[in-house]
């Protein structure tokens, strides 16, 4: 590569970390206007216009806020978790398309920053990383709350983490490619969310426990645990924190949008030379969506209990991921093997295992009292599977 | 030296130094980090060879969750921590086994990929394609054996740990 390449790289790194900077400080802002409607509430209102600095505002204050390290903290354990707790979001965010090309000084440079073969894998890779950063806030803090919340969060987001991938597993049997830019051209006609939708439900469920969003947010229930894993930071490694929390959940949405919904294809209303500024706008408002519906989501439901969220994840969460595998699986093969013939096999085979499924399921759905857990929690109306 | 030797030298030297840094740390959790690192060199040294797939699964599955997996079990147990209670008299033991693991692993290796042969790998590429082909059609019966004894050593473990009553 010669310099002016090393150059636009450069540029292109650039773009995209402080793009992802000025993005979270929206999405933040967005979160907390669209709570405050929810609640009748006016939310942030005098920073900048409507209160669109708040964040800034915020992260100024946290940046000249007093540093207080707690005497029993593993130091350096306790100085590097906030930093493995931002990265990973910034990391996977590196094989997402946001776009389509620019042709700039005869160069054409793609809208992506890297197009691995592996994307998918990439993904998960970087969001198992982003267990770190809570575990190791947790435990060298030297205090009870926050390990209970690393404690909590690890064994949660191992289990969530394992029905995300189900769901990406699905959509890589049905599209045939770990490729990003691929899997968008796999969705030239219908968007994967239309044949994928259980897949697409069981990612953003797994996504928001990954995320430690509520209503999963069990690592920092403040009515039990304090604020859980951060309780000790403060200042500018707490405000990494809430930075890493809400870029992880940015790049979340841009993964379902690239995975389900057609990533940045939309309908064309630009042409010629600025004929990238469309998919650009429709991958951003895309995000935009699937961020409103997450705060939707956050802002109606109460958080979980912990026991039934580890019940829902294994239980209902795991199964059902499996069960959607193996059809996705039947879907993708039969066809293959048997021409259209193989289309109605599966077909046929879908529904006969529906209508069994719903034929036996309520002979598992209530437990006899006898069986309840010896902890002695009311287990009757547990989770069904 | 080629750019790719030189990063081979890099990752080999902070990898067996992290190495050594896991059995010889005061503290069993920064040992767990330091096996991170290992892990991550290791991975690295995949991406070197070419093995983007198994380097990044490497990354997923080791990094990713079973070391999240001993910190959750340092956490959860209250395992002593610190060195004292750590400490035991078999270390003779353990550096010959350990020596001993390694001479057989370099034996092994040496017959089974003679240095000579290094050539016979440069075109190499294990794409994800490759990998699935060897794994699910020339290798079928190894890895079957491979997850069926995970599924027992599973089973053992919530057998092992679950106490039933005796009604």
């Amino acid at each position: 590569m010669d310099w002016v390449g090393w150059a636009i790289l450069v540029v292109r790194v650039a773009i995209v970390f402080f793009g992802l900077l000025i993005s979270v400080m929206l999405y933040i802002w967005m979160e907390r206007k669209v709570i405050a409607d929810m609640q009748t509430r006016v939310g942030p209102l005098r920073a900048g216009p409507r209160g669109v600095l708040i964040t800034l505002a915020d992260g100024i204050k946290l940046f000249f806020k007093e540093g207080i390290t707690p005497t029993a903290a593993d130091h350096p354990v306790y100085a590097v978790a906030p930093i493995l707790a931002m990265f990973p979001g910034f990391l996977a965010f590196c094989v997402i398309p946001f776009g389509t090309s620019v042709t700039l000084f005869g160069r054409e440079i793609p809208f992506q920053l890297a197009d691995l073969n592996i994307g998918i894998l990439w993904i998960l890779a970087m969001t198992s990383l982003s267990v770190y950063g809570v575990v190791l806030a947790g435990w060298s803090s030297g205090s009870n709350y926050p390990l209970l919340g690393a404690v909590r969060s690890s064994a949660q987001m191992i289990s969530y983490e394992v029905g995300m991938g189900l769901a990406l597993v699905a959509v890589l049997m049905y599209s045939g490619t770990l490729r990003m830019s691929e899997l968008i051209a796999a969705q030239d006609t219908v968007w994967n969310v239309i044949p994928q939708f259980p897949a697409f439900v069981v990612f953003l469920i797994g996504a928001i426990a990954e995320t430690n969003r509520p209503p999963f947010d069990l690592a920092e229930a403040e009515s039990e645990l304090v604020a859980g894993f951060h309780t000790e930071y403060s200042g500018i490694k707490f405000a990494m924190f809430y930075l890493g929390e809400y870029v992880s959940t940015v790049t979340v949405a841009a993964v379902a949008v690239t995975l389900f919904l057609g990533g940045w294809r939309g309908w064309w209303p630009f042409d010629g030379a600025v004929a990238w500024i469309g998919p650009l706008l429709w991958f951003v408002l895309k995000i935009t969506a699937v961020i409103y519906v997450l705060i939707l989501v956050r802002a109606t439901l109460p958080r979980m209990r912990y026991d039934r969220l580890m019940n829902f994840g294994w239980k209902v969460l795991i199964p059902f991921g499996l069960v959607w595998v193996m059809i996705t699986g039947v879907v993708v093969v039969l066809p293959q093997e048997y021409g259209n013939r193989g289309r109605y096999i599966a077909g046929a085979v879908i529904v006969g295992a529906a209508a069994l499924a719903t034929l036996v399921a309520p002979l598992f759905s209530h437990r006899p009292a006898s069986e309840a857990e010896p902890g002695g929690q009311p287990e009757g109306r547990e989770v069904r599977a | 030296m080629s750019a790719q030797e030189y990063a081979f030298t890099v990752l080999a030297v902070v990898g067996g130094l992290s190495a050594i840094a896991v059995v010889t740390a005061r503290n069993v959790v920064h040992a767990a980090l330091y096996l991170v690192v290992t892990l991550l060199s290791v991975g690295g040294v995949y991406l070197l060879l070419g093995a983007e797939f198994v380097a990044w699964v490497q990354i997923l599955i080791y990094v990713g969750a079973i070391v999240i997996l001993f910190l959750f079990g340092l956490m959860l147990t209250k395992a002593p921590i610190g060195r004292d209670t750590l400490d035991n008299q078999q270390r003779w033991l353990g550096a010959l086994v350990g020596v001993g693991v390694f001479a057989g692993l370099v034996f092994l290796i040496q017959e089974a990929f003679p240095v000579q042969d290094a050539e016979r790998f440069e075109t190499f590429h294990a794409t994800t394609d490759a990998v699935g082909e060897s794994i699910f059609r020339n290798y079928v019966l190894p890895f079957e054996a491979v997850s069926f004894l995970l599924l027992a050593a599973l089973i053992g473990a919530i057998v092992l740990a679950r106490k039933d009553d005796a009604s």
